[in-house]
C-alpha cells in the first residue's frame, strides 16, 4: 500500500478554546457561536472570510451543519458534519487539510461544542446509537462508565494493569491541570485520593471518569502563505491516519484502531515516537490512554502499565502527555473533547499554552478515540503536527 | 453460591413502597426477536442465511456478507465471560433502585460478543450457559448464568427480576371448581407459595374434588362485577401471581347455537371475566411490582390454543378465546412490570371435551407447565402436543392454519 499524499503547504492556526462549565443554560449552537467568534476575532477575519465549516456535536438538536450556516449567516462553499466524538478533532483537521491544499476552500474553521443541562447526559445515552439501545444500555444503563469498565477489567485481566497505573495517569493529569486556566477541576490529586475514590462501576472510580459538561474548542485551518502573511503561528500536519471498526473479530476491545495503521503514521511523517515533544491521547478512561501508548508504538502491546511507572507523564517529566489536563481533569464538553487534546497540542508546539509550557516542544502527537456504539469505541484517529 | 432468599417479611407500615419503574425499553423492530424469543425461553439470535455468520446485536445486514435474510435460529448458548463490572452508579430510576448491578461480556461459543446480565454464581473467565429473559419492562434480554446449576440459584437478586418464582409469593387461583383450578393451587402449596386463594362461585353448589380442594377458598364469579371487585378489596393487596382458571369451554358451531344466549355466557366467562379481574386486581398489583423481596409479578391466562385460529366444531368458544387472547396482549402493555403469561392449552380432558380424542391435557399437566414458566420466565407457551402442533403451523402460516382447520 502506498502511504498518501502529503498535506503540503497546510497549516493549522488559531487555537481556541471557550472556557467550560458544568452546566449551561445555553444551547450548543451558543457555544460554538463563541468558539466561531474567538476564532474570527484572533484571526483578524471577518466571519464571511470562513468559506469552508468542520462541525461536530451532540446536542444541537435537529440540526447540522447545515443548519448552522444559516444561524450564524455563513456562505461556506466546503462544509462538514463529523459525529465521530472523541475521533472529531483528528478528523476534522484531515479532511479541512486537504480541502484546503486542494483548494476546495481557503479559510475552513474547525469546531467542536456541546452543551450541558441536568439530565442532558443521560438521555443522550438511552438514545445514544442503536446498538447501544437494543443491546448495552438495557444492561444496568451504566452508560460509557460501564462500557469502559468492562475494557478496563479485560485489559487488567489479560496484562495485569493495576489500579496503581490508572492513577498514576490521572494523578499526573492532574498535576498538569492545576496551571491550566479553564479546567474545571483544580484540586490537587493524590495517589490515596485516586485509589479510595468512590467505585463507580467496578473497577473504574471515580477519577476515572471524564465530568460531562459544557463547551466548545476550534481552529482554522489554511495556506501557510496565508497564515504567514495574517501573523498567526500555524502547525504544519505531517501525518494523520483514521480508522473505523478495526478488528471486528476481536471479542472484546484491547487494540484500538491506531494499531492497524501505526507504521503508515510514523512513515508518512517521517519521523519516530522518539521524535514526538508532546503527546496528547483521547483521555476518557485511563484505560484508553494505555491502548493508545501501546498501539500508536510508544510502548509494546501490553507493556503500558510498565511504561506509565517509568515515566512522568507531567508537563515537566519524561513524557509530556495531556498536558492541559485532558478531560480527565479539564472536563468532557461532548464532541469537544475530541479537540481537547488538538487544539492544546497546536499550543504547545507553538509557544501559546495557557498554562505550563512544555520547553522546547517542536512536535506532537495527537490522538482520538470514539464511539462506544456498543461494547467498544469505533472510531480511532491520529496526526502528528509540527511547528510551522 | 447464592444465598437462600428469606421469606418475605412482613411489611413495616412507615416505610415507602418501592415504585414499579421499568428498566429501559426502547428497541428496534428487529432487536424485538431477542423478546419473541426470550418469551418462548429459547435462545434464538440472527443466523445468515447465506453464510451461516451468527449476529449480535441484531441487525438489517449480515456483518460478514451483507445479506439480507438473517432468520432468527436457536443458537449454540455456550460461552465464557471474559469482562464483568458491577454497576454502582446510574442515572437511570430503575437500575438505580437496584445497585449495585453487575454485567458483563460473554464470548460466545457460536461467535459473537455480547452484553449480558449476570446470574451471581458466574465467575470471571468461567463458562457460562446464555439464556434469553424477558426484564421488567417485557423486553428480550441476555442473562449468564453458571455452567453448571448451583444450590439456591432460583434466589439470584438480578435473575429474579426476570422469573416468577412462586415461592414464598402469594397466589390467587380464580375458580376452584374444577380440575384445572384445583391442581393448579395443588401445584402451588407444593412449590412453597406463601399462599393460595382459590376462588370458588356459589360455594353452597357442590363440586366434584370439593373434599380434597387445596388452599383458602374465597368467594369469587368472575361473571359477576360485584364480586370480584369485593375480593379485590379485601384480597387484592395480599396476591403477587394471579391465575385465571376460569374455563367454559362448550363445543358446537355457530349454526347450532340457534341463538346468542350461550355466546353470552361464553362471553362472560371468557372476556368480561378476565376483564373484571384486570380492571379489578390490575391496578393493585402493578402498583406492587417492586415491593419487597417478593414484588407481584405475574398474571396467568389459560386460554385455548384455538385462539391463533378456530376450529369448527368448538366455532363460537374459539371466538371468546380469540378475544380473551386480544385481551390479554393489551393486559400486557399495562400491567407492566408484571409478567402476562399466556398458557394456550390443547383440548382439555375434561367433560366438555367427552367426543375429542387424545392426546388432551391433564389438570396436572397444565399446572406444572404454568409452575415452569413462571420459575423460567416464560410468557408464550403452548402446552400439550395438539396446543404446539397448532402454534407451529399458525408460526408457519397463520392463513393457512385457518384454512387446513375449517377444512377439518
Amino acid at each position: 500500500m502506498s502511504l498518501r499524499a502529503a498535506y503540503d503547504g497546510v497549516v493549522a492556526a488559531v487555537p481556541v478554546t471557550v472556557p467550560y462549565e458544568r452546566y449551561s443554560i445555553h444551547g450548543a449552537h451558543w457555544w460554538i457561536g463563541r468558539a466561531l467568534h474567538e476564532a474570527v476575532r484572533v484571526a483578524g477575519l471577518r466571519p464571511r472570510d470562513i468559506d469552508g465549516l468542520c462541525v461536530s456535536s451532540f446536542s444541537l438538536g435537529n440540526d447540522t451543519a447545515v443548519g448552522l450556516t444559516q444561524h450564524f449567516g455563513l456562505s461556506p462553499r466546503w462544509l462538514d458534519h463529523i459525529p465521530m466524538g472523541g475521533a472529531a478533532g483528528v478528523v476534522g483537521l484531515r479532511r479541512a487539510a486537504r480541502a484546503v491544499q486542494m483548494g476546495d476552500a481557503d479559510i475552513v474553521a474547525c469546531v467542536a461544542g456541546d452543551t450541558n443541562a441536568p439530565d442532558s447526559f443521560r438521555r443522550m445515552l438511552a438514545g445514544f446509537s442503536r446498538f447501544a439501545a437494543d443491546a448495552s444500555y438495557p444492561y444496568g444503563a451504566g452508560g460509557p462508565n460501564a462500557s469502559f469498565a468492562l475494557l478496563t477489567d479485560a485489559y487488567m485481566r489479560r496484562y495485569g494493569a493495576t489500579r496503581e497505573d490508572f492513577g498514576r495517569i490521572c494523578v499526573a493529569q492532574r498535576q498538569n491541570a492545576l496551571s491550566f486556566p479553564h479546567a474545571l477541576m483544580k484540586r490537587p490529586l493524590t495517589m490515596e485520593q485516586y485509589l479510595a475514590a468512590r467505585p463507580i462501576a467496578d473497577p473504574v472510580a471515580l477519577f476515572d471518569c471524564v465530568m460531562p459538561c459544557a463547551g466548545a474548542e476550534a481552529f482554522l485551518v489554511m495556506r501557510e502563505d496565508t497564515a504567514r502573511a495574517m501573523g498567526l503561528p500555524g502547525v504544519r500536519v505531517l501525518a494523520t491516519i483514521e480508522r473505523h471498526n478495526a478488528f471486528p473479530e476481536d471479542p472484546i476491545q484491547l487494540r484500538g484502531g491506531w494499531a492497524m495503521d501505526c507504521g503508515e503514521l510514523y512513515a508518512m511523517a517521517g519521523l519516530t515516537p522518539d521524535g514526538i515533544d508532546v503527546v496528547q491521547t483521547y483521555d476518557d478512561y485511563p484505560v484508553i490512554i494505555m491502548l493508545q501508548f501501546e498501539d500508536l508504538g510508544f510502548c509494546a502491546k501490553g507493556e503500558a502499565p510498565a511504561f506509565v511507572r517509568h515515566h512522568d507523564l507531567t508537563c515537566g517529566g519524561t513524557f509530556p502527555h495531556n498536558t492541559s489536563g485532558g478531560q480527565l481533569s479539564v472536563g468532557q464538553a461532548g464532541a469537544a473533547g475530541g479537540y481537547l487534546g488538538l487544539v492544546e497540542a497546536m499550543r504547545q508546539i507553538t509557544g501559546q499554552a495557557l498554562g505550563a509550557q512544555v520547553a522546547g516542544a517542536k512536535t506532537a502527537l495527537a490522538a482520538g478515540f470514539g464511539m462506544i456504539n456498543y461494547d467498544r469505541g469505533l472510531c480511532s484517529g491520529a496526526a502528528i503536527l509540527a511547528a510551522a | 453460591m447464592t444465598a437462600k432468599l428469606p421469606p418475605p417479611q412482613r411489611k413495616n407500615p412507615l416505610l415507602p413502597t418501592r415504585q414499579p419503574l421499568l428498566p429501559p425499553s426502547s428497541r428496534s423492530r428487529t432487536a424485538l426477536g431477542l423478546t419473541a424469543a426470550a418469551a418462548e425461553g429459547r435462545f434464538a439470535l440472527q443466523v445468515c442465511a447465506d453464510c451461516g455468520a451468527v449476529q449480535y446485536p441484531p441487525r438489517e445486514a449480515c456483518h460478514a456478507c451483507l445479506g439480507a435474510n438473517l432468520p432468527w435460529r436457536e443458537v449454540p448458548a455456550g460461552g465464557a465471560l471474559i469482562a464483568e463490572t458491577t454497576v454502582r452508579i446510574t442515572a437511570d430510576p430503575y437500575f438505580r433502585q437496584r445497585t449495585p448491578w453487575r454485567t458483563g461480556i460473554v464470548a460466545l461459543d457460536c461467535g459473537p460478543s455480547v452484553v449480558a446480565h449476570l446470574h451471581g454464581d458466574v465467575v470471571p473467565d468461567g463458562r457460562v450457559r446464555m439464556t434469553l429473559r424477558l426484564d421488567k419492562s417485557g423486553q428480550g434480554v441476555m442473562l449468564a448464568l453458571p455452567g453448571q446449576d448451583t444450590p439456591d440459584m432460583q434466589d439470584d437478586r438480578q435473575m429474579r427480576e426476570m422469573t416468577c418464582d412462586p415461592k414464598g409469593r402469594r397466589v390467587l387461583v380464580t375458580d376452584g371448581r374444577n380440575a384445572f383450578g384445583q391442581a393448579m393451587a395443588r401445584a402451588f402449596i407444593d412449590v412453597g407459595a406463601a399462599g393460595v386463594f382459590v376462588g370458588v362461585a356459589d360455594a353452597w353448589k357442590p363440586f366434584p374434588g370439593q373434599d380434597k380442594l387445596a388452599g383458602e377458598v374465597v368467594p369469587l364469579d368472575i361473571t359477576d362485577t360485584d364480586s370480584v371487585h369485593r375480593l379485590a378489596a379485601s384480597l387484592g393487596g395480599r396476591v403477587e401471581i394471579l391465575v385465571n382458571t376460569a374455563l367454559h369451554v362448550r363445543p358446537g358451531g355457530i349454526l347450532d347455537r340457534r341463538d346468542t344466549v350461550t355466546a353470552r355466557e361464553e362471553m362472560e366467562a371468557t372476556y368480561f371475566g378476565p376483564m373484571r379481574l384486570a380492571q379489578a386486581f390490575g391496578p393493585v398489583l402493578r402498583s406492587r411490582g417492586a415491593d419487597g423481596t417478593h414484588p407481584a409479578c405475574a398474571w396467568v391466562n389459560i386460554l385455548s390454543a384455538y385462539a391463533l385460529a378456530p376450529t369448527p366444531t368448538f366455532g363460537a368458544f374459539a371466538a371468546t378465546q380469540a378475544a380473551a387472547l386480544s385481551l390479554a396482549h393489551s393486559l400486557r402493555a399495562e400491567l407492566r412490570p408484571l409478567r402476562v403469561v399466556n398458557a394456550l392449552v390443547g383440548p382439555l380432558d375434561d367433560e366438555w371435551h367427552q367426543a375429542v380424542p387424545p392426546p388432551k391435557v391433564a389438570p396436572a399437566a397444565l399446572a406444572a407447565s404454568v409452575l415452569r414458566a413462571l420459575r423460567d420466565g416464560i410468557e408464550d407457551l403452548a402446552v400439550g402436543d395438539i396446543a404446539q402442533d397448532l402454534l407451529a403451523r399458525w408460526k408457519d402460516n397463520p392463513t393457512t392454519l385457518a384454512r387446513e382447520l375449517a377444512a377439518g
